[in-house]
C-alpha cells in the first residue's frame, strides 16, 4: 500500500489533531484491556440474563402447581375425568375440555397435515424456481396474521359458509356416520378444527420443506437414473427419508393447535359438553381459560381453572419436546435452511 | 405409426404409472391452491371491510357506550403502544443478554439447558403465560394493569430473542473476536463492540419478529391488561388494547362494533408491518456491512 511509504498514517488529513482523533477512538478499547474486573462483571450480567430464562419457566410450573393445589386435594385424580362443571355448587371437572381441545386439534390435524405436506412438496420438488421464494413468503405470511384476526374472519366469512353450504351438504352426504348430524349452526367443533387447520398449516409446512430439502441430491438422482417417475422418486427417496422430521412439523402443530386459544374461542360455541357430532358446540381448555378466568370468583374455582393451565402446559411441552427432538434427528449436522 | 427403434422394456413407463404420477402432481397444485385462498380470502375481505370502516374517529376517539353509533379505538392504539413498549423494554435486554451467554459462553451442558428451556418456553400456550403474569403481577397489585400485560408479553418475547441472538452472534467470524483479542482488547468490549455490533442488523431482525409475534397477542392480555373503554397512560391500572377490543368487539351484538372491529384488524396489521418495515428500513440504511 501506498501509505506504508509515507511517515505518518493520513487518516482525517496532515493535521495534529489526526493523531488525537485516532487516539480518543483507539482509548476506550485499549484502556479496558486490563479490565479483569469488568470482564467479570460483564460475564455475571450475561450470565444472569441467561438465568431469568431458566427463572421463566421454574416461575410458570411453581405459580400453576402452588395455586392449583386446592382444586388437585378436593378432586385430585376424578378432575379430568368428570363431566360437571358447575362454579355455582363448587364442582368441577376438566372433562368436556380436554376433550374438546383433542378432537379440534386432531380435526385440525386431519385437514391440515396432507395439505401442508403437499405445498412442501410442491416448493422443493415440483415448482419453478422462480416460484419458490415467493410462495414459501406467502405461505409465512399466513403465520404472520394475529389469531384474533383469524377468529374475526372465521366468525363473519368461515361461519355463514359452513351453516349455509358446507354442514347441509355434508349432514345430507355423510348424516348417517352421526359426526355430522344435528342443526347446522355453524359455531361448533367443525369450524374450529377448520380455522386450527388453516393456522397450523404455514407450521407443518415450513419444517416440512426444510426437511425435505436436507434430504440428499443423490438420492433423488438414483431414484430417477433407476426408471422411477417422479411421483415414484418423491414416495420412494424423498418422503422415507423425511419421514421423522414430517412427523416432528406434525407435532409440533399439534403442539400449537391445543394451546391456541382466541379463534378457537370466537368460534367453537363454548358449551362444556361432550357430543359425537362435529356440528355441536363445545369448549376447549384454553378458551374456557380465556372466558372465565377474569371473573372466576372464589378460590376453588380460580384454581381449578389454573389446574386446567397446569394440563395444558404439560401436554404441550411434551409434544413440543417430542417434536424438536424428531426435527432434530433428520436436520442434524445440516445448516438450517440449507438449500432454503 | 410404427416404432422402429423401441424403447427398452426397462425404461418403459406403464401408463398406469404415469397416471399415478400426473395425479399426485395435479394433487400438490390442488393443495397449494387451497392453502392460498384462505390466505387471499383472509387479506382481501381484511383490507376490503377495513378501509371502509377506518375515519377520522375511530381513530381519534373512545369507545361510546355500548350500543351507540361512532367512536373509536384510539385508547386501545395508544393502550398497545404502552404495552409493547413495557414489553420491548423487559424483554429485549434480557433476551438479547440471554443469547450473547449462549453464543459466547454457552458452549457447555448450563448452556444446552438453557437451550432446551428456551425452546420449551417457545412452545408454551400464550394463555398459559397470561396465567403466570396474572399471578405475579396482578395478585400482588391487586387489580389488572399495562404493567402485567408488558410482563406477560415480554415473557413471550425472551426465548425468541435468545435463539435468534445466538443464532446471528454464531454467524460472527471467529477470527474477528481473535483480531479483537490479538489487539489487547477484553472479552466484554470485544463482544459488545465488535461481536454485536457485526451481527446488529442480525440480531434487529430477531427483535422484530418477537415483538411481531406480541403485538397481536389477545390470549395473555386478558385477565393481565384487561382492557378499558377510557384513556389510561398509569402502568397500573387496567389498559385498553387494540387485539382486546377487536376480541370484545368482534364477538358483540351490534353492527357498528362489528365494523370497528374490522377497522382495528387492519391498524393492527398496518402497524405491526410498518413497525417492521421501518427498523428493517433503519438497520439496512445503518449498517449495510451487518451479517443477514
Amino acid at each position: 500500500m501506498a501509505n506504508q511509504a509515507l511517515p505518518q498514517p493520513r487518516l482525517k488529513g496532515p493535521q495534529p489533531v489526526a493523531k488525537q482523533e485516532v487516539k480518543k477512538h483507539l482509548n476506550p478499547l485499549l484502556k479496558s484491556s486490563d479490565g479483569v474486573f469488568a470482564d467479570r462483571v460483564f460475564g455475571w450480567l450475561i450470565l444472569g440474563c441467561a438465568l431469568v430464562v431458566l427463572a421463566i419457566l421454574g416461575l410458570i410450573v411453581w405459580q400453576l402447581v402452588s395455586r392449583s393445589q386446592p382444586s388437585w386435594h378436593a378432586f385430585g385424580w376424578k378432575f379430568f375425568g368428570a363431566q360437571d362443571w358447575d362454579p355455582v355448587n363448587d364442582q368441577y371437572g376438566a372433562l368436556p375440555f380436554i376433550y374438546g381441545t383433542l378432537v379440534s386439534s386432531l380435526l385440525a390435524l386431519i385437514i391440515a397435515v396432507p395439505l401442508a405436506v403437499g405445498v412442501a412438496v410442491f416448493t422443493t420438488e415440483m415448482c419453478p424456481k422462480w416460484l419458490r421464494g415467493p410462495l414459501s413468503f406467502t405461505t409465512e405470511l399466513l403465520a404472520a396474521i394475529p389469531s384474533v384476526i383469524y377468529g374475526l374472519w372465521a366468525i363473519f366469512v368461515l361461519v355463514p359458509i359452513l351453516r349455509s353450504y358446507v354442514q347441509p351438504f355434508l349432514a345430507k352426504s355423510l348424516g348417517w356416520t352421526g359426526l355430522f348430524s344435528g342443526p347446522p349452526y355453524g359455531i361448533g367443533m367443525l369450524a374450529a378444527g377448520i380455522i386450527l387447520a388453516i393456522m397450523i398449516i404455514p407450521i407443518i409446512s415450513s419444517i416440512a420443506r426444510e426437511v425435505l430439502s436436507v434430504v440428499p441430491q443423490h438420492q433423488r438422482e438414483a431414484a430417477l437414473a433407476l426408471g422411477a417417475t417422479r411421483w415414484e422418486m418423491i414416495r420412494m427417496a424423498v418422503l422415507r427419508n423425511a419421514r421423522a422430521g414430517i412427523v416432528g412439523g406434525v407435532i409440533l402443530g399439534l403442539g400449537r393447535a391445543l394451546g391456541e386459544t382466541m379463534a378457537v374461542t370466537m368460534v367453537i360455541g363454548n358449551r362444556p359438553e361432550i357430543a359425537k357430532s362435529l356440528f355441536a358446540p363445545g369448549y376447549t381448555m384454553a378458551s374456557v381459560l380465556a372466558n372465565e378466568f377474569s371473573e372466576a370468583a372464589g378460590d376453588l374455582y380460580l384454581s381449578a381453572l389454573i389446574e386446567i393451565g397446569l394440563a395444558l402446559f404439560l401436554v404441550t411441552i411434551i409434544v413440543n419436546a417430542l417434536a424438536r427432538f424428531m426435527v432434530w434427528s433428520v436436520t442434524r449436522g445440516q445448516p438450517a435452511r440449507a438449500r432454503a | 405409426m410404427p416404432d422402429t427403434t423401441p424403447t427398452p422394456a426397462v425404461l418403459q413407463i406403464s401408463a398406469w404409472r404415469r397416471l399415478k404420477d400426473h395425479t399426485a402432481t395435479a394433487f400438490a397444485i390442488a393443495t397449494v391452491v387451497i392453502v392460498l385462498t384462505p390466505l387471499v380470502a383472509i387479506f382481501g375481505y381484511l383490507v376490503y371491510k377495513g378501509i371502509g370502516s377506518i375515519n377520522v374517529a375511530f381513530l381519534t376517539q373512545i369507545p361510546k357506550p355500548p350500543g351507540e353509533v361512532g367512536g373509536g379505538m384510539a385508547n386501545a392504539i395508544a393502550g398497545s403502544v404502552l404495552i409493547l413498549a413495557i414489553a420491548s423494554l423487559l424483554g429485549v435486554p434480557l433476551g438479547i443478554g440471554a443469547g450473547i451467554y449462549l453464543a459466547e459462553y454457552g458452549r457447555n451442558r448450563f448452556g444446552d439447558t438453557i437451550r432446551f428451556v428456551s425452546d420449551v418456553l417457545n412452545g408454551v400456550p400464550s394463555i398459559v403465560i397470561g396465567i403466570v403474569a396474572y399471578a405475579i403481577v396482578v395478585l400482588r397489585q391487586k387489580h389488572f394493569s399495562a404493567l402485567a400485560g408488558g410482563v406477560a408479553l415480554a415473557i413471550m418475547m425472551v426465548p425468541t430473542i435468545t435463539r435468534t441472538t445466538e443464532e446471528m452472534l454464531l454467524l460472527v467470524p471467529n477470527a474477528l473476536r481473535e483480531a479483537a483479542y490479538g489487539l489487547g482488547v477484553s472479552r466484554w468490549r470485544t463482544t459488545l463492540s465488535i461481536v454485536l455490533r457485526t451481527a446488529t442488523s442480525g440480531i434487529i431482525t430477531g427483535v422484530m419478529l418477537a415483538f411481531a409475534r406480541v403485538a397481536g397477542e389477545t390470549a395473555p392480555l386478558l385477565f393481565t391488561a384487561f382492557g378499558n373503554q377510557y384513556w389510561n397512560w398509569k402502568l397500573d391500572q387496567p389498559t385498553a388494547a387494540l387485539p382486546l377490543q377487536i376480541f370484545t368487539y368482534a364477538i358483540s351484538p351490534y353492527d357498528d362494533w362489528h365494523r370497528q372491529a374490522w377497522a382495528g384488524a387492519l391498524v393492527l396489521i398496518i402497524l405491526i408491518v410498518s413497525a417492521v418495515a421501518a427498523v428493517r428500513f433503519a438497520v439496512r440504511r445503518g449498517t449495510l456491512g451487518g451479517v443477514a
